[in-house]
């Protein structure tokens, strides 16, 4: 017998799949990124995907709100989350179930920018396999807590626009946190920095994979999903 | 067995359902009616623990809404009114989805599958995706939904608007084949789909129960008058207002002069038949009867009685 959150994530990425949205949205991340990065490419002379690891948590900042906007949001608009929750079915299994599938396409995403692993493997040498391991890692990490964000962003309301725009402004505070610390007085930086997801994104990268870093990103996903579940529930309360 | 003790939900400073308390016997079909915005279909989402209740609770044989929704929500098949369905899948998608959350084994899906579609008359349109089909197979489908897992309650949230006659019949059919082994509650603003389904009715309005009880029940313990209609020629206003000199217990409803024709109506308890007299007051008056017709009260009356001038005497 399969488990709730097993139905509800093939059933939502099926659907994903099913729509040329999904395609267009990773064509799209795919296009970006590659520009960007090959742009460059030849010019620094270095045989390591730095660029596309700085480059990828600003496409994360449109990425991720695009995918996750519809998530519960869609329930809500089309008043078949009264059918859903009224099926033995827990709120936090279909929040898991939703959030799973998010990450899924943010990995597919990911896994399109190999392309240009392979291209470096090909022209490059000495490559740091390791890096670029630790490169994904990070990156994949750091798109869980974003899709978190965007699960929450889109059980506050039935609008997709919304739930774009409040995922984005949330995920860019996070994102903005290190680069603004000139600004912030002294006692604070070291908050800021702690707080901000670029920094702990830099450690994973270099290959330092800290408890810290860990716990930091592993709390921002947990906070966020209990924060969606708790929306959820509410609803019922209204 | 379904008891709703003390219900109220309040959506901010609107009352939608203020203290109701009724239960529904197993095996018994509950007909739900009322106008729009009684507070039907409030009623039935905490049933269906979509909502959770502002005060008062709901008990499903022992178990109830706030510790026990999950195991009241796997005997309930729930149809909500708006009949949401995932219009990107199609019709055995949705069901396979459907069988799969509520847990139904792989060995038996395919034979209950074919029970379903038998029952729902879903045969030649279960490949087809569910946004490209009519209101009609979509109410289907949404009842195909609610019935798969087989369950003792079936909740059905005005099952039939959108569906022309013919489809109107076979649902109603389908209802009263499913309610033979099966609590059903069912809930419409149209009185015959009540009359033609349901064992007992509850009439509820502005959040209230204004009545409940078998439809024989209803009709009796409404005082309901006849109203007789008359066309006459010859007459005057005048000389019709002195008709209750024929029996004092007839009262003249309305009167209208038309051209050389007067129509009046007239009303009478449903215990009294006095036409005959009617008729030979008018000959002696030398009226020429063009029509004289009755109309019994309907339980639609009562009905409108209940929820419009929300006469609480019934």
């Amino acid at each position: 017998m399969r488990s709730n959150v097993s139905i509800l994530y093939r059933k939502e990425v099926s659907s994903f799949f099913n729509s040329p949205v999904a395609y267009i949205t990773l064509i799209g991340f795919l296009i970006i990124n590659s520009w960007f990065f090959t742009s460059t490419f030849f010019l620094i002379n270095e045989s390591d995907l730095r660029t596309l690891f700085s480059l990828i948590p600003i496409i994360y900042l449109f990425f991720i709100p695009a995918i996750t906007m519809g998530l519960i949001t869609r329930e809500l608009n089309s008043d078949t989350m009264e059918f859903l929750t009224t099926m033995p079915v827990s709120d936090s299994e279909i929040i898991i179930g939703k959030f799973l599938a998010a990450l899924t396409l943010i990995g597919t995403a990911l896994l399109f920018t190999l392309v240009h692993f392979f291209s470096l493997l090909i022209v490059g040498n000495n490559i740091d396999i390791g890096a670029i391991i630790s490169g994904y890692l990070g990156l994949l990490i750091v798109g869980a807590a974003y899709a978190a964000v965007g699960t929450f962003s889109s059980t506050i309301t039935k609008n997709q626009i919304v739930a774009f725009i409040v995922c984005f402004v949330i995920i860019f505070i996070f994102f903005i946190l290190d680069k603004i610390l000139i600004f912030v007085p002294g006692f604070l930086s070291s908050i800021f920095q702690y707080l901000s997801i670029d920094y702990h994104l830099a450690n994973i990268s270099r290959g330092v994979i800290d408890s810290r870093n860990i716990i930091y990103l592993g709390s921002i996903i947990a906070l966020f999903l209990l924060l969606s579940v708790r929306t959820l529930e509410m609803r019922r309360w209204r | 067995m379904i008891e709703v003790r003390n219900l109220v939900k309040n959506y901010g400073d609107v009352k939608a359902v203020r203290d109701i308390s009724f239960t529904v016997k197993s095996g018994e079909i509950l007909g739900f009616l009322g106008p729009n915005g009684a507070g039907k279909t409030t009623t039935l989402r905490v049933i269906t623990s979509f909502l959770s209740p502002t005060s008062g609770n709901v008990f499903v044989d022992d178990l109830n809404v706030f510790y026990n929704s999950m195991e009241i929500r796997r005997l309930i098949g729930y149809l909500p009114e708006l009949n949401p369905l995932y219009r990107e899948m199609n019709v055995y998608e949705f069901i396979e989805f459907v069988a799969n959350m509520r847990k139904i084994e792989k060995s038996k899906f395919k034979s209950r599958l074919s029970e379903v579609i038998e029952l729902c008359g879903l045969k030649g349109i279960i490949h087809k995706n569910i946004s490209e089909l009519s209101k009609g197979y979509c109410q289907r489908v949404g009842l195909a939904q609610a019935i798969i897992h087989d369950p003792e309650i079936l909740i059905l949230d005005e099952p039939t608007t959108g569906l022309d006659p013919n489809q109107i019949a076979e649902i109603r059919q389908l209802i009263k084949n499913l309610g033979k082994e099966k609590t059903v509650i069912i809930s419409s603003h149209i009185l015959q789909e009540i009359q033609a389904t349901a064992d007992r009715m509850i009439i509820i309005n502005d959040g209230s129960i204004v009545a409940d009880g078998t439809i024989e029940d209803l009709m009796s313990s409404f005082k309901g008058k006849t109203r007789l209609t008359l066309e006459l020629r010859n007459a005057t206003e005048e000389s019709i207002s002195k008709i209750q000199t024929v029996h004092n217990e007839i009262s003249l409803a309305d009167i209208k002069t038309q051209d050389d024709t007067v129509l009046a109506s007239l009303e009478y308890p449903n215990s009294l038949d006095p036409r005959q007299d009617i008729f030979n007051f008018a000959l002696e008056n030398k009226w020429t009867i063009l029509e004289m017709s009755r109309h019994k009260t309907s339980l639609e009356d009562v009905f409108r009685n209940l929820t419009i001038e929300g006469g609480a005497d019934a």
